[in-house]
Order: structure tokens, then C-alpha cells, then sequence
């Protein structure tokens, strides 16, 4: 049997000492696109820096496999050249680096890994172009230092162009569409309709069920206070646009007591 | 007075041969000059301007003067020469006039100090002695005994076609004392580079004084990137009249221990722009002393100073800004920014204003800090491993800079040197 591309057992995590994930189980198979959604302080964001393994977030309790791998064993660089990508909800500037010289260092550090030669500089270019366009970026972003001066939608079509390259096996959206505009949103949903695949898993954290009108999941996960009370279809999207998180919370305490 | 007496005798007798060779307003000033020194030698750390730099260790040398240039391969030397400039070389502050632009004359004088000394002197006694507000060792010392040098001059209104890229060459453990004047008349402009570097570590101590007439623009840029046991003392004194504008960017990547002197005077709605970094690494210390004085109103300047100290270096950066009574409307911003990356390396920042007039802007910031922990990550998670992040964030601390360079071979030339210090991760220049 092969294994699930992200299984996360009991996961349970603290940001300094507060406890944000207290039991998390989720099951993210291969071609899967899977959505998080819920209020704010849910733990939605903690859940994709805990994946990526950000300093300062630390799992108390329960495993993580990626690919059958012990993930939390794994540093943030080595999951990234094992297939993990997250998209940043506030993608990082860095002055006085190039996106065209950040992008080919990263592209090889995955190809080396892979045991791959190099990425050849003119084929390079003409490849990260190509994705650029799909992104509606102009040329010039490549020259520009990263992120630096771009405004809010310039970084995050960055952060899809990254993916684009990189072309992970996981892909981690945390919160892509916020502060898009309708436009925005659809050259983002389509870089990212442009990766799927059925080998390639997606899990998106979206406070809003706007995204998913572009990008279809497979599963609906509704987060509140640290834990999943409800996952479904698309249309439990729907249903949680039209009833708003107070339903959750709602429901949540149903459930509780 | 702490150097030994056989050496100070050395000195005195160059001094005196130099000056029988002088005409007589630069004898004199020799041996005034002479007589300082010997009285007071080279700065103390007791002086407040001084306390964060001791130069012992120069005293310590015993440098003798370098009485002749060494021999250097062209070839090498090629390397360190701009492309699209007019050359002048000094090596152990010799002139070498076989790798040197030939002089121009007309509206643009462009020639070594022996050349202006025999065929300038109205030049040279139009600005020489005006532009240097400090008086101590180093700078007597230079005025005693400095031997080569270049003259720059331009004509009201005359635009330089290119830029004068002056390089300056060790190849003895001795000391090169070389001395520039640039004087731009009314309305002119001009771009000048200093180059320092070497393959010895001797003594480089040099001035430079700018005289800027009425609107006149200079750009100026200093690239020392000396032998890691060479000392350098380079001073560059600027004196701005009205509407004059001098940008003064400044990389200090070489040399043992190195101080560098910047000094602007700004007249009435003059403008200065002054950027520098330092990259204190091994056990490099590098000092940068800059003085910004408004003299009259409505002036313009802006100070950016960036260092990195890692290892054991140490970074210095003292900034003073006066603003005389009244320089009203003066607008002046200074930042320096640091980032301090191991236990042993030290950072010593000292900002300073004076403000001797009532109606005047005037910021300052300086910060001390690490690497961007958020901009590591970021970087990790794109599987760059985390000594190759931190080394891509140096870089772009550094690059900045380089990127703000606005003469083209220049910055290709800096490209080329970075990249080659960051070996550890690839890099190559891109279309």
C-alpha cells in the first residue's frame, strides 16, 4: 500500500507557551486538495509553520509522516528539498538579493538533493519566464531584490512563481488570498490550478470560501480552538460562507457537551 | 612621541630633500608640518576623536618610507583598473606612469603631483591646505612627506566625460604617503574613484582635499580593499560652496586596521550625500570618522553608514553633524546600521550632533542587531541550506550598497569582488 502524502496524528503545538494545536488528525492523500478554514486564532496558520517547521513553534505531542517520513525529524531545508513548499501569508523581503538569483539557488539546492546537475542559466530563464507570465508578472520582478517594495498581491504571486519553479510534491498555501483583489485571486488560482496534479497535494488555509470558488477541494476542514470540528465536501464551505464561524463555535460546544 | 629616533631622523631628512625640491609656500608648510609631528606623533586614543582606534601598532611597525615603487605584473594590476575611466596609478605612492592615463590639460587638468607641482602651482595653490578641517599625525605627516599624488581640475562649467579612477597600490611593508587635490570651479562636474588595495602590508597615509566652487557636483568613491595586514589612514576633506552637491559613497572592505576621515563644509544650499559599509571580518578594524558641517542655511545632508562585524573585527563609525548659528532650514538625516555577528566581534557607533541654530531638521538612528530570523527561514524553506541563508543575507547587506553604485564598471567591479568572498554558496552573474 503507498503511503499518504501528509498523515498527522494527534498533533498538538505551542507558540511560547501558549498551547494553539491540541489534537489535530488529518490524512492528505496524493492528488488530494484539501482546505482549512475557520476563525482567527484557530490555529490554521500555526498548523502550515508547524509543517514547514518554523523556529519557535513547538509540537508537544503526536507524529507527522510525510511520504511515510517522520517529518518533525526533518529540518525546514530538508523538507523543502523533500517536496514541501509553503507559501507565506507574509512572504519575507530581502534586500540586496535578486528573485532571479534566490530562485536558481534554491532550485538547485532541491536539484542537488535530488542528485540532479544544475539547472543550465539560459534554460533556467527561459523556463522562469514562462511561469511569469502565467503569474502576469513583468520581467523586471527577476531583477528587483525579493519581495522588497512589492505590494501586498505582487508578493504573493511571488510566493505561486516560487511554487511554480520549485514544483513540490506538498504544496502549503497559508492564507494566499488574503489582501487579493477578484483579479489577483484568479491569476493565484490559476498558478496554483496549473500545479495540480495527481501525484501533488495541496492544503490551503483560507479564512474566506472565496479561493475555493477558483480552486476546488477535495476536503473541507473547519478549525476552532486548536482542533478539526468538522470536515466535509466543497459544500461545507458553502454552508460555513452562509452561516458564518458562529455556527462552528456553536456547534463546537454541541459537541462538547 | 613613541617612535623610535633612527626612524623620526628618516622622516625628517625625506622631508627636508622634499622640500628643497618644493616651491616655497609647500616648503614651508612641510616644515611646519614636520615640526608638528615630531611633537606629537600619530594620534593618541586619548583624543576623543581617537578613542576607539589606537594606532600603536603603526608606531610599533617602524615603517620606513617607500623610497621606491615596487614592481608589479601589468597584468594583475588589470584587474583592479576600471574599464571606461582615465587612469592614474601609484604604487607605494609612486607614480607609475606607464599604467596611467596621459595628462590632460585645457579645461580639464588631470595629472600626478609632480607634473602640477612643476607645471600647476596657481592650481594647486588655489585649493591646496583649504579643504582640511583636522589637524593631527596622520595629516602632518602627509603634508610633510607626501611624494605622489594627483591633481583634478576643472574649468567653470566643465563636465569630466568620463570618471578618474585613481589606484593606489601596496607592495611594501613601508608607507605610501600620497596626497590629491580636486578642484572644481563654478557649475563643473566630476566623478572620482580612490582605489586602495595591495599585496603587502605597509602603511598607506593619504589625503584628499576637494575644493567644489558655486554649483559644482563631485561624485566620489573610495574602494579600500587593502592586504588583510596592511594599515590604512585615507582622509578626505570637502569644502562645498554655495549650491555645490558631493555624494561620498565609501566601501571599506580591507586592510588590518583602517580609518578612514570624511569631512564636508556646506555652504548655503549645498548638498551631501554620504553612504559607506564596512565589512569587519577576521580581525579587521575598520573606523570611519565623518563630519558633516552646515555652515550656512539651507543646506542638504544625508548619511547612510552600514557595517557588518563578524569574527573578531570590529566596526567604528563616529558621525558628527554641526550645524554652525545660522545654517537655518538645514535638513540632515545620519542612520547607521549594524549587524553584529559573533561574541568576539565589537561594533562602536557614536553619533553625534551639534546644533547651534534654532530653525533646523535633524535625525539620527542607529541600530546594532543580527540577521533577520524571519528572513532566514524564509530562505530555509526554500531548501537553501542555513549557512548558505546567512551567508545570501551578508550578501545582500553588502549588495545594496553596491546596487546604489551609479557608475557602471564600477559596480560591475564590486559584483565581481563580492561574489568571489562568497564562495561558499554559488553564484554567478546573471543576465
Amino acid at each position: 500500500m503507498t503511503q499518504p502524502l501528509l498523515k498527522i496524528e494527534n498533533l498538538h503545538a505551542r507558540v511560547e507557551d501558549k498551547e494553539i494545536l491540541k489534537g489535530i488528525d488529518l490524512t492528505l492523500d496524493h492528488g488530494q486538495v484539501h482546505a482549512i478554514m475557520g476563525p482567527n486564532g484557530s490555529g490554521k496558520s500555526t498548523l502550515a509553520n508547524v509543517l514547514a517547521g518554523r523556529p519557535g513553534y513547538q509540537v508537544t505531542e503526536g507524529k507527522i509522516w510525510y511520504r511515510g517520513r517522520d517529518l518533525l525529524a526533518m529540518a525546514p531545508e530538508e523538507r523543502a528539498r523533500e517536496g514541501l513548499f509553503l507559501a507565506f501569508q507574509y512572504p519575507v523581503e530581502v534586500p540586496g538579493v535578486s528573485n532571479i538569483y534566490f530562485l536558481k539557488a534554491a532550485l538547485n539546492a532541491i536539484r542537488k538533493h535530488r542528485g540532479e546537475a544544475e539547472v543550465d542559466a539560459m534554460d533556467f530563464i527561459a523556463v522562469v519566464k514562462d511561469k511569469m507570465k502565467l503569474m502576469e508578472m513583468d520581467e523586471q520582478f527577476l531583477y528587483r531584490a525579493i519581495n522588497e517594495g512589492f505590494s501586498g498581491g505582487e508578493k504573493k504571486r511571488n510566493e505561486i512563481l516560487q511554487m511554480l519553479v520549485l514544483e513540490p510534491a506538498l504544496c502549503i498555501l497559508d492564507e494566499i488570498d488574503s489582501g487579493l483583489d477578484i483579479d489577483a485571486l484568479k491569476v493565484v488560482a490559476r498558478g496554483i490550478e496549473a500545479l495540480r496534479s495527481p501525484e501533488r497535494g495541496f492544503l490551503m488555509v483560507t479564512h474566506y470560501q472565496r479561493l475555493l470558488d477558483y480552486v476546488r477541494p477535495d476536503v473541507v476542514h473547519v478549525f476552532a480552538a486548536g482542533r478539526i470540528v468538522k470536515s466535509g465536501g466543497p459544500e461545507l464551505a458553502k454552508e460555513l460562507e452562509a452561516k458564518g464561524y458562529g455556527w462552528i463555535e456553536s456547534y463546537r460546544e454541541a459537541q462538547v457537551s | 612621541m613613541s617612535l623610535p629616533a633612527e626612524i623620526l631622523e628618516s622622516y625628517h631628512q625625506r622631508s627636508a630633500t622634499l622640500a628643497e625640491d618644493n616651491p616655497a609656500w609647500l616648503a614651508g608648510l612641510r616644515h611646519r608640518a614636520m615640526a608638528r609631528f615630531t611633537e606629537r606623533g600619530f594620534p593618541s586614543p586619548r583624543a576623543e576623536e581617537w578613542k576607539y582606534t589606537n594606532v600603536a601598532a603603526i608606531e610599533r611597525k617602524r615603517f620606513p618610507l617607500a623610497a621606491a615603487p615596487g614592481t608589479v605584473d601589468p597584468a594583475w594590476v588589470k584587474d583592479y583598473l576600471l574599464p571606461d575611466c582615465w587612469h592614474l596609478v601609484l604604487i607605494d605612492g609612486h607614480f607609475h606612469s606607464d599604467l596611467s592615463h596621459p595628462a590632460l590639460a585645457g579645461d580639464v587638468v588631470f595629472c600626478d603631483m609632480g607634473a602640477a607641482l612643476r607645471r600647476h602651482a596657481d592650481l594647486l595653490t588655489q585649493g591646496f591646505g583649504q579643504a582640511v578641517d583636522e589637524e593631527h599625525g596622520f595629516i602632518d605627516f602627509n603634508t610633510a612627506l607626501f611624494h605622489g599624488g594627483a591633481l583634478i581640475c576643472l574649468k567653470a562649467g566643465t563636465h569630466l566625460a568620463q570618471p578618474i579612477q585613481i589606484l593606489h597600490i601596496q607592495t611594501q611593508e613601508a608607507i605610501a604617503p600620497t596626497r590629491h587635490l580636486i578642484v572644481l570651479e563654478a557649475g563643473s562636474e566630476a566623478t572620482v574613484i580612490e582605489s586602495f588595495t595591495g599585496r603587502a602590508g605597509g602603511l598607506t597615509a593619504h589625503v584628499t582635499e576637494a575644493v567644489l566652487g558655486r554649483d559644482a557636483r563631485l561624485r566620489h568613491f573610495k574602494i579600500q580593499e587593502e592586504h588583510d595586514h596592511a594599515f590604512h589612514f585615507g582622509g578626505l576633506y570637502v569644502r562645498q560652496a554655495d549650491g555645490a552637491h558631493c555624494r561620498q559613497v565609501h566601501f571599506a572592505l580591507g586592510a588590518l586596521l583602517a580609518r578612514s576621515e570624511i569631512h564636508h563644509r556646506l555652504a548655503r544650499g549645498g548638498e551631501a550625500v554620504l553612504e559607506g559599509i564596512h565589512w569587519a571580518d577576521g580581525r579587521r578594524h575598520l573606523d570611519s570618522h565623518t563630519r558633516l558641517v552646515h555652515a550656512e542655511p539651507e543646506g542638504v545632508s544625508r548619511e547612510t553608514y552600514k557595517a557588518i562585524a563578524e569574527g573578531r573585527g570590529r566596526s567604528v563609525f563616529q558621525g558628527r553633524i554641526v550645524v554652525e548659528a545660522g545654517a537655518q532650514k538645514t535638513d540632515a538625516v545620519m542612520n547607521n546600521r549594524n549587524l553584529l555577528l559573533s561574541d568576539d566581534a565589537e561594533i562602536d557607533s557614536k553619533p553625534q550632533l551639534e546644533i547651534y541654530a534654532d530653525d533646523v531638521k535633524c535625525a539620527h538612528g542607529v541600530t546594532v542587531g543580527q540577521l533577520d530570523e524571519n528572513a532566514l527561514f524564509y530562505l530555509e524553506t526554500r531548501g537553501i541550506d542555513p549557512e548558505a541563508a546567512r551567508q545570501l543575507l551578508l550578501y545582500g547587506f553588502v549588495n545594496e550598497c553596491i546596487e546604489a553604485v551609479d557608475v557602471e564598471p564600477l559596480r560591475a567591479y564590486l559584483h565581481r569582488r563580492l561574489d568571489s568572498r562568497f564562495n561558499a554558496i554559488e553564484l554567478e552573474n546573471l543576465p
